[in-house]
């Protein structure tokens, strides 16, 4: 029994109509994800910010899982496309009161809604809501449990491709909890697709899955072995609870062995940059020197999150609007 | 008296090594003889079995009957039913309803709605504690009384290793079998799905086999401490299989037994979230499910059906949130002969698992016997079992072949010669 | 039906465009082509006008009328525009000219950019079938094509009209 993960996202004709997953799409389709954002970006930086792609459309935000952040730049996102947008507050509302996650999503495609932005703590949950609850409805995973967060692994993909120019040969470290995290996964799958010529992760062992190197992955236990001649340097961050788990003993001796200073980033090659999806925990995963150093293109990354929010969510509509047809 | 008449079936009982094609004539719930009846007996009922298979009927070691409690996800009509739908004459039902089956009220009303049902007969098992909670001992000698074959824990914990010595001291004095699942919770907790690369590249928490092995190897030490007739349920582990083996090299008389589904699927079937696929045990790696049918090859491990129902709103979730459990009993024994194209696997040897294995556990005798109560399944090979829901007689639609075809079908199930499907 | 020689044409247009701008005092115009045949018509005419400024692109997919019918172009690859176009004159160039629509799509995000002092439009072809009411200022060609049949600018160099 084999199942493709990509397949559920893409219409008939291999066009994007779900942004669910880095795994499984192809070197063109994601390369065409970044060249949309690309134009993104120019509009973003001129006086009216709005472009009227997705004017008549509505997208709704449903965050079942807290976060400021990342819903502030999908719904900034929604709106320079000129769609409607509503922020559904679910950990608040309904499902809170017993109702299924599968009638919550019905009584709102009642509502018309063309595109749902989802974010949740069960793995999977964006893949259920698209192949069995709200198929017709664009869904945009914004992270699901540990599985996935595509939006964020294209944005520092982006990120890098500016910066560096591609990602094709690139040494690429992603440092911190891997076990926990889903932007590591989504951007493991990407970063292989795109051409990377190793992918390492580097972490103590609790933090990193025992099958990782299955995902293509190579693990390390020493940041000095881990970080020579990197490119690209991804921190994660760093979850309190970890230490509650019987996972790490503390902050501080994490920071000693895996905290980014600016004595480690040298171990690196000269012109390496720094990634950190955000929000940083500075004194834990990075110091403030390399955080606010020359190296650091953290800053750019979140400008660079709206435009590929809006890629993505133009590209799925798109698809969903024309599952057969050639577009224009 | 009532006489049937089997024609030309291929009457395959590994208990005997037996595997020929002859008549068979039954009468008064008893196989009489291999041949017709003699000439001054003239048959009620005459079945002509040719290019038939008639077996030992099916015997399930473990199958969660919804009743009482869980009227959502079926009955005990539905669920026998489709039980004997599948090939069985007898089914252990699961101690974990509602209220769970540590009464003998409860064990009584599971016996009646059964007998009443008229389909497969039921073998209810007791709970080891109190409301299956792990802490105090049930009143198993009372639950033995009213009917059940043995106590089982459910896969629910059990409080700590003092308390399952004492259980299974107790047992013992008795000479209570009780069915033991390995399941360390601690190891366990939060997983939903086996620990392996697949669950890694789905972001799903998972069982590491330690969770059953650790477990296992306290449940035989303490076994060969008390020497209390034990059976380990639901076994999913290559690790736990060469655990057994060393253990009985040892001299420890223990038996296992695996769901089917464990045979059938890997982790992999978990790919794309399928809830269906959602199971405790997990349904773990290749090598694990290789050696398990390897096992089951060599006569060593029993096939149970762990079957468990769940109405549709149940398995619609997202992976983790799923409740876990497939049903099963529609369709089983094609299912299992199924394996005869995946697998190395003989008829003899997966009716031995399926059949004669459980049997003895349960006090049946095991087998085609002249003498014995006639419990059999006539099996066509070349029939088609169509598993549509409009069909199903389990009200559980969680079945890994819904709206879909078997190859061969369940013609006939008896039950002290009596036909229940 | 003969195709014009595509050469000639822009030849006069580039004349008829210097008389424009000088006749309307146009200072200092912005020349702006529509992706992708307007880009080259445009760099054909700026090269012959005095000035060194860039041709600026416009990249219409994000305005277009048909999104819900066609979705999103593949090939998107954005505008470039200089960083303000507030009172600038601007000569907006197009390859052909048909129902009008593409023309309006540009409009409008010329106008997220900023507020042009005045657009003045040019095509190098005219094939009609307007559905909306805009009409060039300068028109190198006029063609009348058949039911079905469309017309082809390939370029940048040379500079072909095909019929298909």
């Amino acid at each position: 029994m084999t199942y493709d993960p990509a397949k559920v996202q893409l219409t008939d004709d291999g066009r994007l109509k779900h942004f669910l997953t880095t795994e499984g799409l192809s070197r063109e389709l994601l390369t065409e994800i970044l060249d949309t954002a690309d134009s993104f970006i120019s509009t973003q930086e001129r006086a009216v910010k709005t472009v009227p792609l997705l004017r008549g459309k509505t997208v709704v935000n449903l965050f079942f899982e807290n976060s400021t952040r990342t819903r502030s730049t999908f719904e900034l996102a929604a709106k320079r496309l000129s769609a409607d947008i509503l922020n559904l507050d679910i950990a608040r509302s309904a499902t809170s009161k017993g109702e299924t996650l599968m009638d919550t999503l019905w009584n709102l495609e009642a509502m018309y809604s063309d595109m749902f932005v989802v974010r949740h703590a069960d793995s999977g949950a964006a893949h259920f809501i698209a192949e069995h609850v709200t198929p017709n409805v664009a869904i945009i995973n914004a992270g699901d449990g540990r599985h996935a967060h595509p939006t964020q692994a294209m944005l520092d993909m982006l990120t890098i491709r500016r910066h560096k120019g591609s990602i094709e040969g690139k040494i690429v470290a992603i440092v911190g909890d891997i076990l926990h995290s889903r932007v590591a996964r989504s951007q493991i799958h990407a970063l292989r697709t795109l051409g990377a010529a190793e992918v390492r992760v580097i972490g103590p062992g609790t933090l990193l899955p025992r099958d990782i190197e299955s995902m293509g992955a190579v693990p390390h236990y020493d940041m000095k072995q881990g970080l020579a001649d990197c490119d690209v340097v991804i921190m994660l961050r760093l979850q309190k609870e970890r230490m509650q788990n019987a996972l790490l003993p503390s902050e501080g001796e994490f920071f000693k062995l895996y905290g980014l200073t600016e004595e480690k980033l040298a171990y690196a090659k000269p012109d390496a940059i720094v990634m950190h999806p955000g929000p940083i925990n500075r004194g834990v995963e990075i110091e403030s020197a390399v955080a606010d150093g020359p190296h650091s293109v953290i800053l750019n990354q979140v400008s660079y999150g709206i435009a590929v929010r809006m890629a993505v969510m133009a590209m799925a509509m798109s698809g969903q609007q024309t599952p057969t047809e050639e577009p224009a | 008296m009532t006489t049937l008449h089997i024609q030309r079936a291929r009457v395959i009982d590994p208990s005997q090594s037996l595997d020929t094609v002859t008549d068979v004539w039954v009468r008064d719930g008893r196989l009489q003889a291999f041949s017709a009846p003699p000439a001054d007996v003239t048959a009620d009922t005459v079945i002509d079995a040719d290019e038939q298979w008639l077996l030992p009927a099916l015997v399930d070691l473990g199958g969660h009957l919804p009743e009482p409690g869980y009227s959502q996800k079926g009955s005990i009509d539905s669920e026998t039913r489709a039980a004997a739908l599948g090939g069985f004459s007898h089914l252990c039902s699961l101690p974990d309803t509602k209220p769970v089956a540590d009464t003998s009220a409860v064990i009584k009303l599971i016996q009646e709605k059964a007998l009443r049902a008229g389909h497969a007969r039921v073998l209810p098992l007791g709970a080891m504690t109190q409301g299956l909670e792990g802490e105090q001992l049930a009143s198993m000698v009372t639950l033995q009384e009213a009917g059940a074959v043995a106590m089982s824990n459910a896969r629910q914990p059990i409080r700590d290793s003092y308390v399952l010595r004492r259980l299974m001291e107790y047992a013992a004095t008795y000479d209570i079998a009780l069915f033991l699942n390995a399941n360390d919770l601690s190891l366990a907790q939060g997983g939903c799905m086996h620990e392996g690369p697949v669950a890694t590249r789905m972001g799903l928490s998972g069982i590491p086999e330690t969770a059953e092995t650790i477990a296992l190897a306290q449940l035989l030490l303490l076994i060969e401490q008390t020497g209390v007739r034990a059976h380990i349920s639901q076994i999913s582990c290559r690790r736990s299989l060469s655990m057994l083996a060393q253990a009985r090299e040892g001299g420890l008389r223990v038996t296992a037994d695996t769901p089917l589904a464990n045979l059938l699927y890997t982790d992999a079937a978990v790919t794309g979230y399928n809830s269906l696929y959602n199971v405790q045990p997990p349904l773990r790696s290749e090598q694990d499910r290789d050696a398990l049918r390897a096992a089951v090859g060599e006569g060593l491990l029993a096939i149970s059906s762990n079957h468990r129902p769940h109405e549709i709103a149940a398995k619609k979730a997202p992976f983790a949130d799923a409740d876990a459990g497939m049903s099963q009993y529609d369709g089983f024994l094609p299912m299992v002969m199924s394996l005869l194209e995946q697998s190395d696997l003989t008829a003899s040897q997966l009716i031995q698992a399926t059949s004669v294995l459980p049997a003895r556990l349960v006090g049946l005798p095991g087998g085609l016997r002249p003498g014995e109560a006639f419990h059999a399944t006539l099996f066509n090979p070349q029939a088609t079992t169509e598993l549509s829901s409009a069909r199903m007689a389990s009200r559980g639609h969680n079945h890994p072949f819904l709206n879909q075809s078997l190859a061969g079908a369940v013609t006939a199930t008896f039950a002290d010669g009596l036909a229940i499907a | 039906m003969t195709l014009p020689d595509i050469e000639q044409t822009c030849t006069e247009l580039t004349q008829q465009l210097i008389e424009l701008i000088e006749r309307e005092g146009l200072e200092n115009p912005l020349l702006v082509g529509i992706r992708t045949g307007g880009v080259w018509v445009a760099e054909r005419l700026n090269a012959a006008l005095p000035g060194n400024d860039d041709v600026a692109t416009l990249d219409i997919s994000f305005y277009r009328d048909d999104f819900t019918r066609h979705g999103l172009h593949p090939k998107v690859q954005g505008s470039e525009l200089p960083d303000s176009i507030e009172d600038r004159p601007v000569i907006l160039i197009d390859d052909v000219i048909m129902s009008g629509r593409t023309i309006r799509a540009a409009m409008n995000e010329l106008f997220d950019y900023g507020r042009p002092a005045s657009i003045h439009l040019v095509c190098l072809l005219d094939i009609g079938r307007r559905e909306l009411p805009i009409q060039p200022d300068l028109c190198g060609a006029k063609l009348t094509l058949n039911d079905g049949q469309l017309v082809k600018l390939t370029g940048p160099t040379p500079l072909e009209l095909t019929l298909a």
